[in-house]
């Protein structure tokens, strides 16, 4: 059954997902809190099983059987990551625990050696807190400025102020694809055009952007791209971090150990080459081999179907809640993934959360680990609708009906 | 589950809607600030206290329904009781909240009795007992920000 404008059955769909199927205080689940983390199909469990299972073994290292199979999986889900972003090559893939580990990384290996005193770093005002501090701690650390582009009360960039910012001291960019909170698409191709018109590289946080749609990081020309698998229905502790293989061979490595060097004396250390420079001690093979059925997964649905699907489902979702009386959208770009924040006059977000939940709806409320983002809007807090390809309007319609239960209690 | 009648109940609605004594106390000589990284829950408490009594206290802050109504009976509970007594006012309500088969002090409680479904709601029980640390902070007089975590 298909009846949707992108040609997915969602109800097949669902049937892969067994978590959905269950009842949550009395009631069926609406599981709306996919920014936070996404619900894992059956193939990405059924691939965990499987290694632990059948193949358990370390990689790299042994002759045997078992490390082989292990070794060829882990591989194989490098590569899956590579053609997810469309990198040049296998060796520009780091595996790192997720988008926090790799932004760390970025600063650690890259920004620190190259920031001195009076430097610049520029980030947004729609950041996540883990895109915020690494960059704060080490401007901190180096008498270095950390920038902030502005954004309009809609929800985007002024790309204009970010253009004025851009100066030769300005020696990284660290942006948002998508908000966690709002949802903007940010138009990252022209941030880095911009950016790299005056020689300054480009991170991207990629973490919301793609569950949501295709990436190609060579279309987009970043230096450093960031996500995480548990937003890609795959495992948590698994992520990856993109970079142009030209920095990541100049970059020192960011932690030491094993696997990252190619030979050792008590005297001298050789490192080894990418992507292992990076990836010392025992990786996560089980969230590599998870996170690349999950990929599989995703292209087997495909990600510009997905992105329909889901976009019509957002604009059902806003113009269902832009019609409640004392509901107030937060985030209301034009270019938009599946993410709608919202404050209620009556009631605060965790107010909204609790009854929510009562009624079997789970979305998250707070600040979003983006306090200066909240602050921007005036509020101390939000509640947040994220919305997968999993989702059906009848389940929007649960959301509005558990909304009308708030204003009901708080009337 | 519980239901959320158990949880907003009429008293708690009450004092969201209206919380008692929501204003600086200028002439406070005691006061703290709470503060729940979780959710973003802030509280500011003022007293007066003067020979181990509580003379005057009042809040300002921004919070949840459960947050802001908590403080407001806080305010209302402890204003001319002494720190003594203040203490046990916390302890009896601490109890209810995390003892779940302690015995009710109801005596001590009065209305703040009407806070104890917050309990069944595990996510919302720091919600409900930011204002109160962040009073024995400010008895103690701690100069740190008090938080929930």
């Amino acid at each position: 059954m298909t009846t949707n404008v992108s040609g997915l059955d969602v109800a097949r769909i669902r049937e892969d997902f067994p978590v959905l199927h269950q009842m949550v205080n009395g009631k069926p689940l609406v599981y709306l809190d996919n920014a936070a983390t996404t619900q894992k199909p059956q193939v990405v469990i059924d691939a965990l099983v499987n290694y632990y299972t059948l193949d358990n073994s370390n990689v790299h290292r042994g002759v045997h059987t078992l490390s082989q199979r292990a070794t060829e999986d882990f591989d194989m889900g490098r590569s899956k990551a590579r053609q997810f972003l469309n990198a040049a090559s296998d060796q520009e893939i780091i595996f790192v625990k997720g988008t926090t580990d790799g932004i760390n990384l970025v600063a650690q290996s890259y920004a620190r050696p190259n920031l001195g005193e009076g430097d610049d770093i520029i980030i947004s005002t729609m950041e996540h807190h883990s895109n915020i501090i690494p960059w704060q701690v080490l401007c901190q650390e180096k008498g270095a400025h950390l920038l902030v582009i502005p954004i309009n009360d809609a929800g985007e960039l002024l790309i204009d102020e970010y253009e004025k910012m851009l100066t030769p001291r300005t020696k990284l960019v660290a942006i948002t694809h998508v908000s966690n909170v709002l949802g903007t698409v940010n138009p990252i191709d022209q941030i880095v055009e911009i950016a790299h018109n005056r020689g300054v590289p480009v991170m991207v946080d990629g973490a919301q952007a793609v569950p949501h749609m295709a990436v190609d990081v060579q279309k987009l020309d970043c230096d450093f791209y960031v996500f995480s698998g548990h937003k890609i229905y795959g495992p948590t502790g698994i992520g990856v971090l993109y970079g142009k293989a030209e920095l990541l061979e100049a970059m020192p490595p960011y932690q030491l150990g094993s696997e990252m060097i190619k030979s050792v004396t008590f005297e001298h250390t050789i490192y080894n080459d990418l992507p292992f420079k990076f990836e010392p001690g025992t990786p996560h093979i089980a969230g590599v081999i998870g996170m690349g059925a999950a990929i599989d997964y995703l292209n087997a649905i495909g990600l510009d179907r997905i992105d329909a699907y889901e976009h019509d489902l957002l604009e059902y979702g806003m113009e269902c809640l832009s019609g409640i009386g004392g509901v107030q959208l937060i985030g209301t770009a034009p270019r938009k993934s599946s993410v709608i924040s919202f404050v209620m006059d009556c009631a605060h977000p965790h107010d909204i959360g609790t009854i929510l939940d009562t009624e079997g709806v789970a979305v998250r409320t707070g600040h979003h680990c983006a306090q200066p983002l909240m602050q921007r809007f005036g509020v101390p807090a939000t509640a947040r609708a994220s919305l997968s390809f999993y989702n059906t309007k009848d389940e929007i319609d649960l959301l509005v009906k558990a909304i009308d239960r708030v204003i009901e209690v708080f009337s | 589950m519980p239901g959320l009648n158990d949880l907003y109940q009429e008293i708690l609605l009450d004092h969201n809607s209206k919380p008692r004594n929501y204003r600086k106390l200028e002439e406070a000589n005691r006061s703290a600030d709470g503060y729940n990284p979780l959710c973003g829950d802030q509280i500011q408490l003022y007293l007066k206290v003067e020979d181990d009594k509580i003379i005057d206290v009042a809040f300002q802050g921004t919070g949840c329904a459960i947050s802001r109504a908590s403080a407001s009976m806080l305010t209302q509970s402890v204003k001319g009781q002494s720190v003594e007594r203040a203490q046990e006012i916390f302890d009896a309500f601490h109890t209810m909240l995390t003892e779940p088969d302690a015995e009710l002090d109801y005596d001590t409680l009065d209305d703040l009795e009407c806070l104890a479904g917050v309990s069944e709601f595990p996510t919302r029980i720091k919600c409900a007992v930011l204002a109160w640390h962040t009073l024995r902070a400010a008895l103690d007089g701690k100069t740190e920000d008090v938080t929930t975590e």
